[in-house]
Order: C-alpha cells, then structure tokens, then sequence
C-alpha cells in the first residue's frame, strides 16, 4: 500500500520505471508478439500512480472497496500495467513470462475476470473512460473516498464514446476521476497527426469543464507534479494530457532498427538484449 | 377481432409500464438498484423509478455507447445498473459495449430493450428492434427474457434484479391482453405451458403469445388440439420443454416478433433438433425491415397474425 506521505523519490521512481520497462520488453519478447512501444510510451504515468504514493491499493486485497482503481483503457499497454502489478506484489514476478500464453491470466489485453487487480476489460478503444466513470460514480454513491485513474491512447480519442464520458463526467461533477492520455503520437498505421489529429487536447477538453494539464509524460518529475495538482482537485474531473514518446526508453535502440513506431511487435530476441542493455 | 379477445384474455398493460412500475416498486427492497437512462426514460419508464430516488438515477444523454460503458463501472462497484433505451438503439448501438464492459467481464447490468418490434406502429424501422434478440443471444452468458403481458413482466423484472449477471429483458410499446393470474409461476429458463394439446405446439413469446392462445382457440373449433408454450425466457431456453414438445406432438410453430434469423425460431430449432427433431413452422418479420403504419396494420401486413399462425399449423402438420 502507498500513502501520500512518504512518497519516494523522483530517481527511486525513475529507477522503478526502468524496471518496468526491462519487464516489458521481457514479457513481450518471451510472447513473441505485443506492444512494448506503446506500453513503454506509459511507463512513468504507470510507474508514478502505483509507486508514487498516488493509488491506496492493497495486492493481497484486489476487491478492498476503499481502493483506488486504475484502467487501462488502451488495453494494448497493458504490459506496463502487468509489469506495475507484479512488482506490486499482485502476481509472482516470474509469471510475466506467461504473458500471452495459454492458460496464463495475462492475457493480451486485460481481462478482469481472469486476473484480480485489473479493474476492467479492455482492448475495444474508447470504453474505459466510461466503466471508469461509472466506478467514480459507484465509488462517490457510496460515500467511498476512492480515485479512478483512466491511461488513454491519442489515437483512441478518435472514439466518440470517449468524449460523451468526458461530457458526462463534467454534468455529474466527478471529482474523484483523473483521464491520463498518453499522447505518443503514433497509432497503427503511422503518426496520429496524419491519421486523425485531435490536438491538442488540452483546450478541447477543458470546453468540457474539465481541469487540464499539458506535461512531459516522460519525465517524472512532471508527472508526478501533475497528479499532485490533479489529486487536490475533487470538484470536477481531471485530465492529464502526457506527451510521450512511443518506444520511450529504448528509441536509440529503435532507431538503429530504422522503426520507431514500431506498433504492435515484440522485439526480436537479439534487438531486445540491446535494449535491455541499453536500460541497464 | 382484437388481439386476445377469442381466447378470452381481458386487457392488460404495456410491457414497458408493467415494468416501470416494478422497477419503482423494487426500489426499496434493493438499494443497489441504479437506473441509467440515455434520455428516454419517459419512453421506457424508468421515469417512475428515477422520480422515486433521484441519486439512484443518471440520464446520460444521447449517448448509448457511454451508458452502457457507465453501468459496467456501476456493476463493479457492487450496483445493480438497470439500463433501459429503446430495444434498437441499446442492442445495435451499444452491441460492442454491451460485449466488452457488459458480456465479456459478466457484470450484473440488466438491460431493457423498449419499443421491441414491429408493433410500435408510426415511428417505423429505424425505431424497430427487430434483431435484438438475435444480437443478446449471441453473447456469452448473456439471460434473454421476452414477457408476454403485464403480470409476468412485473415478475421477470423482479426475478431479474434477483439474479446475478448480465441479462437483457425485452419490452413492448403497446398495450397487450393480460395472460397470467397474479399467483402464477415465473421461473427464469422455464416455459409456461397456457394451453394443453396434443397434436401441434406453439411456442411463442412476448406479444405473439395472445395470438398464440388465439390461434389454439380456433384451432379447438377445427378440431385440432394445441399445445402453448410462453417461451419467456429465450436463452437459456428451456430445453426439456421443447423436447417434451416435440415428441408428444410431433410439430411446433414457432411464433415470435422478430427477424427470422436469430430469434426464438433459431433457438427452438436447434433445441429440438438436438433432442427430438420434429417438423417446425415459423412465424416472424421475416428477412426485412417494415414500414410506419398503424400497429394492428402492420402486424397484419408483415405476417404476425392468430390466421398466420393458424396456417403454419397445418402447413406443419400436413408434412
């Protein structure tokens, strides 16, 4: 469990997401298939929300009603989120190499009635801002003092569903639901700027009476200043605009490969030792 | 002759307002209940329910897809979510939502399909869900009710507060006669058997249920004896039923108000061709969309009438 009273370091918290990011590309790469960049773009939001002093949760209680609850909305990310459950204590860390495996409750995209801890099935775009509204909605009905932390893609904003969430979320006053959207500027088939761009977010969703910061969701510090601002603010919803980059802790690596995109691949076992090596 | 009248039903309710009033009634005994509306609520009547207890209830707009996303994050906070919109719009346009937050993680969101059919009368297609069934049906763990009057949909809406998962209970917009007595039995996934007979049976649900009995009442008069079935409960169908159907009276009707693909018809047909196959007739909408008109002329014109089924009777016996 963490408190907001001792939260860690920002190197502790970089060091952390550098492990994360070693499981990521280990997992991935043991699958054989996956989406390590589009994981590793989320790493540090990941990193800080459940290391950061950020979520109450307690891994030996997964269904604790006080808990806060975190949504991988881009569902494809989820190795980000495996990686944060399993040195949470959720899952032995071991189990990370069953990533995508039969029979494994790691699943490709996450599935909630298979591992307890993940808070909604995704890997459909647009629909966990919505489930995570209604948890915010579940949570303040019943008087529970808890967060609703939602990791959307840029890409996946192209949803409609996503924005009639975050309309509603501003009618009912959510102020216990903080959208994070990890802009990294790729979807499957090139830059998002070129295939649908809604940017820049921010000001399109602060019309909807949302609270909204544009930050380096690569860098930590910012990261957790941003969700420091956004956790003080409970009388409307909060959303977090995080530019990242898609590969982010590795791009020398992808470079050398000549993708940097690289969208939906697991790196080949020799590409990913490089990678490894380079996160040291 | 109107719907009913020639087996002796007297009028009845809508089943949207049977239910409506249930629900509101539910409310107490049930604090988990929560109602979530797409701004129809007046049209399906959770209107009574969400006057009763204003916090229990979130009109979230035109906005079906985020509704039912809504009720998925409400039903893993212990909630019971009752999500209502009209039959067409909550199944076609919220079908991946009702599969990914609803179906695939088995939440315990009940959703209710109004305006169901071809009866609504003027509004016309686009308003007419007539592949509802077909779409509920085909997801995993998905309960599939289709009451036939007043009094059975009160029960069903209670017997599915009561029951844990995903369900969807479909509604009508018009007034139908009224078929059971308040003491009759409702079991979810259990045909009611309304009429004895040996030589054919009709197994009917929702509005086709009244013309099923009225179809059996004229048939007595030719001197053909039929059995009905109230098929409410379309998945998990009653399996038992419909063998015991089929091989005590060696034919079946199948009389539903829905395409032909997907429905009742398809989920009888399969249930006794794994038991005990038999010849088996079908009356529905067909493979089309219908028209605006007026209700009774629309039933007429797209082939839901007490005469069709009467001719699929002995189309199916005479094989």
């Amino acid at each position: 469990m963490s408190l907001e009273t001792d939260r860690p370091a920002i190197p502790d918290l970089q060091d952390k997401a550098r492990v994360l990011r070693r499981h990521i590309i280990e997992m991935t790469t043991a699958a054989g298939n996956g989406h390590p960049t589009s994981s590793l773009s989320a790493t540090e939001v990941v990193t800080a929300l459940h290391f950061g002093g950020f979520m109450n949760y307690d891994a030996s209680r997964p269904d604790w009603p006080e808990r806060d609850r975190f949504i991988m909305s881009k569902g494809h990310a989820v190795p980000a989120l495996y990686a944060a459950m399993a040195e949470a204590g959720y899952f032995p860390v071991e189990d990370l190499l069953t990533l995508r495996k039969l029979g494994s409750p790691l699943e490709g995209h996450p599935n909630m009635r298979r591992l307890p801890g993940i808070e909604a099935s995704t890997g459909s775009l647009g629909q966990g801002l919505s489930i995570g509204l209604g948890q915010a909605l579940g949570c303040r009905m019943d008087g529970i003092d808890a967060r609703v932390y939602v990791v959307l893609g840029d890409g996946e904003m192209g949803e409609g569903q996503v924005w009639e969430a975050i309309a509603t979320a501003h009618k009912y006053q959510v102020g216990n639901l903080t959208a994070i959207i990890d802009q990294n500027g790729y979807q499957q088939t090139g830059a998002t700027a070129d295939v649908l761009d809604l940017t820049p977010f921010a000001p399109k969703i602060e019309s909807f009476g949302w609270h909204v910061q544009t930050i380096n969701g690569n860098e930590m510090s910012e990261v957790v200043a941003a969700l420091e601002t956004a956790v003080a603010i409970t009388d409307r919803p909060t959303a977090i605009v995080a530019e990242t980059q898609k590969g982010f802790g590795i791009l020398p690596i992808l470079e050398e490969v000549g993708d940097t995109n690289f969208h939906g691949q697991a790196l080949p076992a020799d590409i990913a030792e490089k990678a490894l090596a380079h996160l040291g | 002759m109107g719907i009913g009248e020639k087996s002796g039903l007297s009028p009845g309710p809508a089943t949207r307002d049977a239910f409506g009033k249930a629900l509101e009634s539910l409310g107490e005994r049930f604090p988990e209940i929560v109602v979530v509306d797409g701004d129809v609520g007046n049209s399906t009547r959770t209107e009574a329910f969400a006057k009763a207890f204003p916090d229990r209830a979130f009109n979230v707009g035109i906005a079906e897809a985020n509704m039912v996303g809504v009720a998925g994050g409400l039903a893993s906070c212990g909630k019971i979510p009752v999500v209502a919109s009209f039959a067409a719009f909550l199944l076609c346009n919220a079908y991946d939502q009702i599969r990914m937050s609803v179906a695939f993680p088995s939440q315990n969101v009940k959703l209710v399909g109004s305006h169901s059919g071809i009866s609504i009368g003027e509004d016309g297609p686009s308003q007419m869900g007539i592949e509802d069934v077909a779409l509920a049906c085909s997801l995993a763990g998905m309960t599939v009710i289709v009451p036939a009057d007043g009094v059975s949909t009160a029960k069903a809406t209670e017997a599915m507060i009561e029951w844990d998962g995903p369900m969807y209970l479909r509604l009508g917009r018009p007034a139908v006669p009224q078929i059971y007595s308040e003491d009759s039995e409702f079991t979810i996934g259990r045909a009611n058997r309304l009429h004895e007979g040996d030589d054919v049976t009709i197994i009917a649900n929702g509005l086709m249920v009244a013309m099923a009995l009225d179809a059996a009442a004229e048939l007595e008069e030719r001197g053909l004896s039929a059995r009905v079935l109230d098929m409410h409960t379309v998945k998990p169908i009653d399996e038992q039923a419909v063998a015991e159907a089929a091989r005590e009276t060696r034919a079946i009707v199948v009389a539903e108000e829905h395409s032909a693909h997907g429905g009742l018809g398809s989920a009888v047909a399969v249930a006794a061709s794994k038991n005990v196959p038999v010849p088996i007739a079908y009356v529905n909408t067909g493979d089309t969309y219908a028209e605006s008109g007026d209700p009774d002329g629309l039933l007429e014109k797209y082939g839901l009438t007490t005469e069709r089924i009467v001719e699929a009777v002995h189309r199916v016996t005479a094989r």
